[in-house]
């Protein structure tokens, strides 16, 4: 009884593995790949041919000129995932969130005049779960949007215009949070300021 | 929080129900059907059904008793272990292994194979760097329909064992197996799948693509085949993601829509279950009543862990950011959390995934709050019976409610009864195996650890804080859940005592309820009388919830105050 018991399973463990391991993951890819090439891929944005990035990859971005991203934990390496792990009362934590915090009110306090802590949404000093998190805060695009407006030139108006046409807001309209991407809205300035 | 965040949450719960019980009613059909489909459209799917029981034997073998019934579990899973054990050790010499890695060490090749046959997903490995695309496609993936499938089969056979009128046996185990793969998990999981390449999660045989950034560095974006697999890790409740953040990542979850779906799908088979239970025991209201009592300790978690992630943590707060919730920021503690999913819907996640034995995240656990992060470790020390993983959950509840009706029985003084059969000593004997060993086996394995040199030399951190990492592994391991505290290592000692929790804490239970269905299938139904104790009221819900946090409390709360409390207090 155990010996035919165990030809089976055999059998049905090569049945299954065939069948799930397999077939079931190519059967997506098959569907993926004709229906909804552009996200199976990972929607990629080209531009003049050659991949810049992808939509749903926060990349990084320095200097005055540029919408910056939120801090990632892993320098923005999108081949390598991980929480920052530190507890909710770690000095490590404090740490890094001050030295953000300082960083934040150095670089836009001179276009927000008063800027202080208190004036800095969360997002702007915690690193995401992803590390590659692509959207900040509508309120963390509004408050860096003086400092892009003056160094570029543009109207302030115009800047929160592109910044309304790059917000993804919630699913549907109910489900998330609205959320600014920062690669499609760096982008979108570039186009407008005629690079 | 703002409205929009509770009404998300509500909708959610309004959802879980409203989904579950016509699932439920279809899995009661697909599990009650004779060896020829459910529904007469449906014929054609019978000949395949037909070829499978003939090669397992099952159209000679119908109703299997629960010895045989058990048996069948157990060498079958058997044999994937070996299979997959033989499977890592032997990658460097097969092929689809680019990377050139060996073999895997023999200790973790153990713990990994107990790890996915008993769908709990524990990892002591980082998945790129020790195994082969080879031995995660052919060998781990495949685990995360059949372990899934395994449990929903059991569970099965348990209820028809209640439902059964003094004579037969719980049904077939290929049968049941078969029926859960092939009509309901590969279903649903096409399903989830293809909904969420159309969102933006890869579904590709490509690897990495190098793109030239704006600010012209070079990034390396992973890819591959993510979207399969996201989806019935999702379904059953096992967890282990594409990449290491798990469901953070946006390629695994891109946005609030997806983000739904997948939480949504963590509960959906569990709570569809209660459902079909009900429908299988003819006791609709007796089912309510389970699935009000599951919901009230879910409602309970997200009522604790919501406030207090909106609230921020100390560090936050004592930064002075702008932590509060308005149209333009979800605020609140997003340490390790997404913009696009918030704190609502990343502290529903944690809620929902420890209720079920599933393990995935959207957000990082260690950087929740202390009440925040709380709440979602006493979900696992609770046994996984609030809704709990497929199949497992429900069979664990059913221990639950048996003590209940067994106290209950005791109060009133007469014997008790469940579903109109009579529960004797050897019930309660059963019972008692099936929801007492796997919190002593916990803590007997912690025990070993923290005072065994070798077992030390697994611990991370020193003092309670390594008490709690030693704890929170073996519960985590024991109870199938995956989940894991950062640190506790993957030494010889710790992957192989792992690897025995996870086995032990599987199939011990496992086998009980089948005891249990078999024993209770040989008795006959005894009339209702104004004697008996009711199960479909508020009464018998409020004495399960006590019965399940006294059971879960008195077995952990000692060493809860050795580890976490000890370290609160310190």
């Amino acid at each position: 009884m155990i010996g035919r018991l165990v030809a089976t399973s055999a059998v049905v463990v090569v049945l299954s593995t065939l069948a799930f391991g397999v077939g079931y993951p190519l059967l997506v890819t098959g569907i993926g790949q004709t229906a909804f090439a552009s996200q199976a891929n990972g929607s990629l944005i080209t531009k003049d041919g050659k991949v810049v990035g992808s939509k749903l990859v926060a990349q990084e971005f320095t200097g005055n000129q540029w919408f910056h991203e939120r801090p990632s934990g892993v320098a923005y390496n999108a081949a390598a995932t991980s929480f920052a792990n530190l507890g909710p009362t770690s000095a490590d934590l404090a740490t890094a969130v001050h030295k953000q915090l300082v960083a934040v009110i150095a670089l836009e306090g001179p276009y927000n005049p008063g800027l202080a802590a208190a004036g800095v949404p969360v997002d702007a000093v915690t690193t995401s779960g992803s590390g590659i998190d692509p959207d900040i805060s509508p309120a963390y695009a509004a408050l860096q949007s003086h400092r892009i407006a003056a160094v570029s030139g543009l109207p302030l108006a115009t800047v929160a215009q592109l910044i309304k046409k790059n917000t993804d807001g919630r699913s549907l309209g109910f489900f998330g949070e609205p959320g600014v991407n920062v690669l499609k809205l760096n982008l979108a300035l570039a186009k407008a300021e005629g690079h | 929080m703002t409205a929009n965040g509770w009404l998300q949450i509500l909708f959610y719960m309004v959802a879980l129900g409203a989904l579950g019980y016509p699932l439920g009613l279809v899995m009661a059909k697909v599990y009650s059907a004779e060896i020829t489909p459910f529904e007469r459209r449906l014929r054609f799917l019978g000949a395949p059904e037909r070829a499978f029981a003939r090669l397992t034997g099952a159209v000679k073998e119908r109703d299997q008793d629960w010895k045989r019934y058990g048996l069948a579990v157990l060498i079958f899973s058997s044999v994937f272990i070996v299979g997959l054990y033989g499977l890592e050790r032997l990658q460097s010499h097969l092929f689809f292994n680019p990377d050139h890695l060996p073999a895997v060490p023999w200790h973790i090749a153990f713990n990994t194979a107990a790890s996915f046959v008993t769908n709990t997903n524990w990892q002591y490995y980082a998945g790129e760097t020790t195994m082969s695309y080879l031995t995660q496609m052919v060998g781990l993936a495949v685990q995360n329909f059949v372990s899934a499938a395994v449990g929903m089969a059991v569970l099965a056979a348990v209820i028809r064992g209640f439902a059964r009128r003094g004579e037969g046996g719980l049904g077939n185990f290929w049968t049941d197996l078969y029926r859960s793969l092939v009509y309901i998990l590969l279903p649903l999981a096409l399903a989830l799948s293809v909904i969420l390449v159309s969102q933006g999660v890869p579904q590709t045989l490509h690897g990495h693509v190098v793109a030239t950034t704006v600010q012209g560095a070079q990034q390396s974006i992973a890819r591959g085949p993510v979207a399969s697999q996201e989806a019935i890790k999702q379904l059953g409740t096992n967890g282990g993601g594409f990449f290491n953040s798990n469901s953070a990542v946006p390629f695994e979850n891109p946005n609030g829509l997806t983000n739904f779906l997948e939480v949504l799908s963590i509960l959906l088979i569990p709570a569809a279950q209660v459902f079909m239970f009900g429908r299988m025991v003819l006791a609709r209201r007796h089912a309510f009543v389970v699935f009000a009592s599951m919901f009230v300790l879910f409602a309970a978690g997200v009522a604790v862990t919501v406030p207090a992630e909106q609230h921020g943590s100390a560090v936050l707060r004592s930064a002075g950011v702008n932590v509060t919730a308005s149209g333009s920021q979800s605020g609140g503690n997003m340490s390790d959390k997404e913009v696009r999913f918030g704190i609502a819907n990343t502290s529903l996640w944690a809620v929902a995934t420890t209720d079920a034995s599933n393990g995935s995240v959207n957000g990082g656990v260690d950087a929740m709050t202390p009440a925040g992060g709380g709440a979602p470790l006493v979900n696992i020390f609770l046994g996984e019976v609030v809704f709990g993983g497929v199949g497992s959950g429900l069979y664990g509840m059913f221990f639950m409610i048996l003590i209940a009706v067994f106290v209950a029985g005791l109060m009133v003084g007469r014997t008790p009864e469940y579903l109109g059969k009579k529960i004797e000593a050897r019930e309660m004997k059963i019972v008692a195996v099936g929801a007492l060993f796997v919190p002593t086996m916990v803590l007997t394995l912690t025990a070993i650890a923290v005072v065994s040199d070798k077992g030390l030399a697994s611990v991370f951190n020193h003092g309670a804080h390594g008490f709690t990492e030693a704890l929170y592994a073996y519960t985590s391991q024991g109870n199938n859940n995956g989940s894991a505290f950062a640190g506790y290592g993957g030494t010889p000692f710790a992957a192989s005592f792992g690897g025995v929790a996870m086995l032990l804490g599987r199939f011990v239970p496992l086998l009980a309820a089948l005891a249990l269905g078999g024993s209770l299938a040989a008795k006959r139904p005894a009339p209702v009388s104004a004697g008996t104790f009711r199960t479909d009221g508020a009464t018998f819900a409020f004495l399960l919830v006590g019965v399940i946090l006294l059971t879960a409390g008195l077995m952990v709360l000692p060493a809860l105050t050795l580890g976490p409390i000890v370290e609160g207090l310190s």
